[in-house]
């Protein structure tokens, strides 16, 4: 058996970076198959521990394997509401692939391309049957309609309660849709995701920021018997060093929503622009930096740079993002650090003035801390600077709820069993509660509220 | 919801508009403003809540319109309804009780953010002297209503055709010269208007609010774009304003950002009115 996983087609990185259509394009059925077989079906199923929401995977591996596509697809389904999402976003290599057996020797098993064939498969072939369960009147309210928001509200009407979702912007779907770009997730899908909960009865209010136009006592005062919120880490950090308001820094979130939200690459037939510029530096590692960057390639970018202060086995962002990243020509510059973003006399970015690191001791993130190495200044000429080193919770939800409490980096404090918030009936999940983590870590906690609030509901 | 119930034009360029909002008109206070989408594709638009109707369900926009966003907007009529409306977004201003006598000067289209502050105050018993200008008489707004609720209304124009000719910058010189004792300035227009403002009102100490507008996106502080500095901190507009003191803001960044994007802008404006040239010769 072959010690690779099968290749997936890909759109050619000197053609993709030009264009904003997916990269990855899937495999055939005959490739899945063949990809399926690899898998020995272990007894011990260490996949199944290395995923977040235990997607039962030697069992729909084998469907795949058998051509039984629209069964692998029920069965990832029973624990995964947005397998072609996952498929295509999971870090897999840390997590189900990391510990699958077939990785011991040669590459493990593509089990994220395999489930994301099945989705697409689906997709593609059958029609999702949708019942609308019978509602029990009981109304829940769920803020934010991320990956967290959209699975407690698909799990809750599912089990009959009258479910509606509160979404600050005019599109919902979170960072699927504001977030990550079209070339890696397709909207299609995102928006595809959201229709089926509609069916299921769920009903979605955007342009509602909670917190300014209802706050969560008012929720209460409606008859919504329990609240969760799933309003994601939005709010941008910058680096606090001179020249970050000059003209062309964005942070990351400013750009991508530009660009994704308000389709500033279709510009000027949607009105909403984005600046690119000709030379772009990028200063972060994670899948955020990567979007930024492959993004400003695709609008036109000649040179694109990732400034990262760390070395490249530190960077966060998945593996495949980092590949193709590169194979796409943007120029990594690693223990680099930027301290000061210097302007021309029109008050725009002209370079960003950088020092070299090297790596110190451990720090108490388990990683070498980058100390700076005197005397290595060096300008890196750019015309534009993206920030992209991470983002926090929003403060709206906290500083409008009393008895609502957060730790001091305005994380929401939750009781790790069930998800419920200092306040009774308020329950919490995902980017709003860890800081910026995985799309998949906000599915299992919106999971895991509705079953909670299902809990809280029942004994109340 | 969003319906258009009444649309006025104030001057050659600006037009108000009463929107149904019932849920809104609840929760909002002067100094807060909200976001429209004119239509599927459209930009997001902030615009000051220019006045509310609690009773009525009722928010009212006044708006200039300046590039093709706000120009869409212009188009809509009566029994039309707004594609998105958000808010109330924003800090609502504050005064603080010891306020007794204040200075409200408002610029252009500025004066419609000016005007649910003054009114506020009034409803405060605070009194409150008012100037207001426009480049010429046909761009003086909000006259009547600002007169309601000022003691003493002042009007200039730049070229002297209503009121005093000159810069309301030269009748403040003058209300502080003549002694008149204001705890208090606010001015919302221009950004070269409030800097020139601020730049007095800094030599006599007196505290400045002033509104800033820089561009946004969100609105809720997801992406940081509407940053100014004050005080050498940097603040989001959307979330710790609009309203800031005027005496600490870096009046010469927010101008340099807020021309960003102007010719890219020009573009759209073009391209949309080129559109509506066709449209009109092909509409008959
Ligand atoms: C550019 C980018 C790329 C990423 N790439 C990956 C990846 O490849 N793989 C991966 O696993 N993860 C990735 N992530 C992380 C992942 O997207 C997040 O961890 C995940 O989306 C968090 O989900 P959430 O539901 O908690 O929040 P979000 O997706 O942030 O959704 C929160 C929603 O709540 C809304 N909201 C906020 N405040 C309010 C309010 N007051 N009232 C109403 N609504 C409100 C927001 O508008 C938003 O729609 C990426 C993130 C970004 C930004
Ligand atoms: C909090 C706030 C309150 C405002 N209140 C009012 C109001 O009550 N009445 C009013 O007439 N105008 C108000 N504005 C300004 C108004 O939002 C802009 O004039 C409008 O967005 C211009 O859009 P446009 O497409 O027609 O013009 P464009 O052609 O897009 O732009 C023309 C100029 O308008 C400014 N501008 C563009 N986009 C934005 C944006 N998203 N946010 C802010 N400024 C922008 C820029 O200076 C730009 O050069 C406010 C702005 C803010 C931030
Ligand atoms: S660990 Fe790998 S080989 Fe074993 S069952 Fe899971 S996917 Fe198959
Ligand atoms: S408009 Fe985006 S942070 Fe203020």
């Amino acid at each position: 058996m072959s010690l690779k996983k099968v290749p997936m087609p890909e759109q050619e990185p000197d053609q993709r970076n030009k264009n904003f259509k997916e990269v990855a394009l899937g495999y055939e059925e005959n490739m899945a198959v063949e990809e399926a077989e690899r898998c020995i079906q272990c007894k011990n199923q260490p996949c199944v521990e290395g995923c977040p929401v235990h997607v039962k995977i030697p069992e729909f591996i084998k469907l795949i394997a058998n051509r039984d596509f629209e069964g692998a697809y029920q069965k990832i389904k029973e624990t995964n509401n947005l397998p072609a999402i996952c498929g295509r976003v999971c870090p897999q290599e840390s997590q189900c692939e990391s510990v699958c057996t077939r990785g011991k020797k040669g590459e493990p098993v593509a089990i994220g391309r395999l489930e994301r064939f099945t989705a697409d498969w689906h997709m593609k072939n059958n029609e999702d049957k949708i019942e609308k369960p019978e509602t029990n009147g009981r109304k829940v309210a769920v803020i934010g309609s991320g990956p967290a928001g959209l699975s407690c509200a698909g799990d809750l009407a599912k089990m009959g309660y009258d479910t509606t979702i509160f979404e600050a912007f005019h599109t919902p779907g979170g960072v699927l849709m504001y977030g990550i770009p079209e070339f890696r997730l397709p909207k299609e899908i995102v928006q595809k995701e959201i229709d089926s909960l509609k069916k299921l009865g769920v009903k979605i209010e955007t342009n509602m920021v909670i917190g300014k136009i209802l706050t969560i006592d008012d929720l209460f005062d409606m008859g919504y018997e329990a609240v969760f919120i799933g309003t994601g880490a939005g709010l941008p950090k910058f680096m606090n060093i001179p020249g970050e308001n000059l003209n062309g820094v964005y942070s990351a979130n400013e750009f991508l929503t530009r660009i994704n939200l308000m389709k500033a690459y279709d510009f000027p037939n949607s009105p909403t622009p984005v600046k690119v510029g000709k030379k772009v530096a990028v200063v972060g590692g994670g899948n955020v930096a990567m979007d930024a960057a492959r993004s400003a390639k695709r609008m036109g970018a000649e040179e694109v740079y990732i400034v990262y202060r760390r070395s490249e086995e530190e960077m966060p962002a998945r593996l495949e993002e980092i590949h193709h990243a590169k194979e796409e020509g943007i120029i990594f510059k690693l223990l680099t650090n930027p301290v000061r973003i210097i302007g021309d006399e029109s008050g725009s970015v002209k370079g960003i003035e950088c020092v070299n690191m090297v790596l110190g001791d451990v720090d108490e993130s388990g990683r070498r801390r980058p100390v700076e190495e005197k005397g290595s200044e060096h300008v890196i000429d750019v015309d534009t600077v993206i920030i992209a080193i991470g983002q926090s919770p929003n403060p709206l939800i906290t500083s409008t709820t009393e008895g609502l409490e957060k730790q001091r980096w305005g994380g929401i404090i939750v009781n790790e069993e069930t998800l419920e918030t200092s306040r009774r009936g308020v329950f919490a999940g995902g980017d709003a509660v860890t800081g910026a983590a995985t799309v998949i870590l906000a599915m299992g906690a919106g999971k895991k509220a509705a079953a909670s609030i299902h809990k809280y509901l029942s004994e109340k | 919801m969003n319906e258009i119930l009444e649309k006025k034009q104030l001057n050659p360029t600006v037009k108000m508009m009463v929107i149904n909002a019932p849920l809104m008109a609840k929760k909002a206070k002067p100094g807060q403003f909200v976001i429209v989408r004119v239509d599927e594709k459209g930009e997001r638009i902030p615009l000051t809540i220019a006045d509310y109707d609690r009773n009525k369900g009722t928010i009212t926009i006044i708006f200039q319109e300046v590039g093709m966003s706000t120009k869409k907007l212009g188009t809509l009529n009566v029994g039309d309804r707004l594609h998105d409306f958000v808010g109330p977004l924003g800090k609502p201003v504050e005064f603080s009780k010891d306020t007794k006598r204040v200075l409200a000067i408002g610029g252009g289209v500025g004066v419609a953010p000016l005007y649910p502050k003054v009114k506020m105050l009034n409803e405060m018993k605070v009194p409150v002297d008012s100037i207001i200008g426009g480049r010429s008489a046909e761009y003086v707004i909000l006259e009547d209503e600002m007169k309601k609720v000022s003691e003493n209304l002042y009007i200039t124009t730049d070229d002297g055709t209503k009121g005093r000719k000159g810069f309301v910058t030269d009748v403040l010189k003058e209300l502080i010269e003549k002694d008149n004792k204001y705890d208090e300035v606010i001015a919302i227009g221009p950004l070269i208007m409030m800097k020139m403002v601020c730049n007095i009102t800094k030599e006599y100490n007196i505290p400045t609010m002033v509104s800033m507008n820089p561009i946004m996106i969100d609105g809720t502080g997801m992406c940081g774009g509407c940053r100014v500095t004050v005080g050498g901190e940097t603040k989001f507009a959307c979330v710790d304003g609009p309203a800031f003191d005027g005496l600490k803001v870096d009046f010469d960044e927010a101008m340099r950002r807020q021309n960003m994007y102007k010719d890219m802008e020009r573009k759209v404006l073009e391209n949309y009115e080129h559109e509506c040239k066709l449209g009109g010769i092909l509409n008959g």
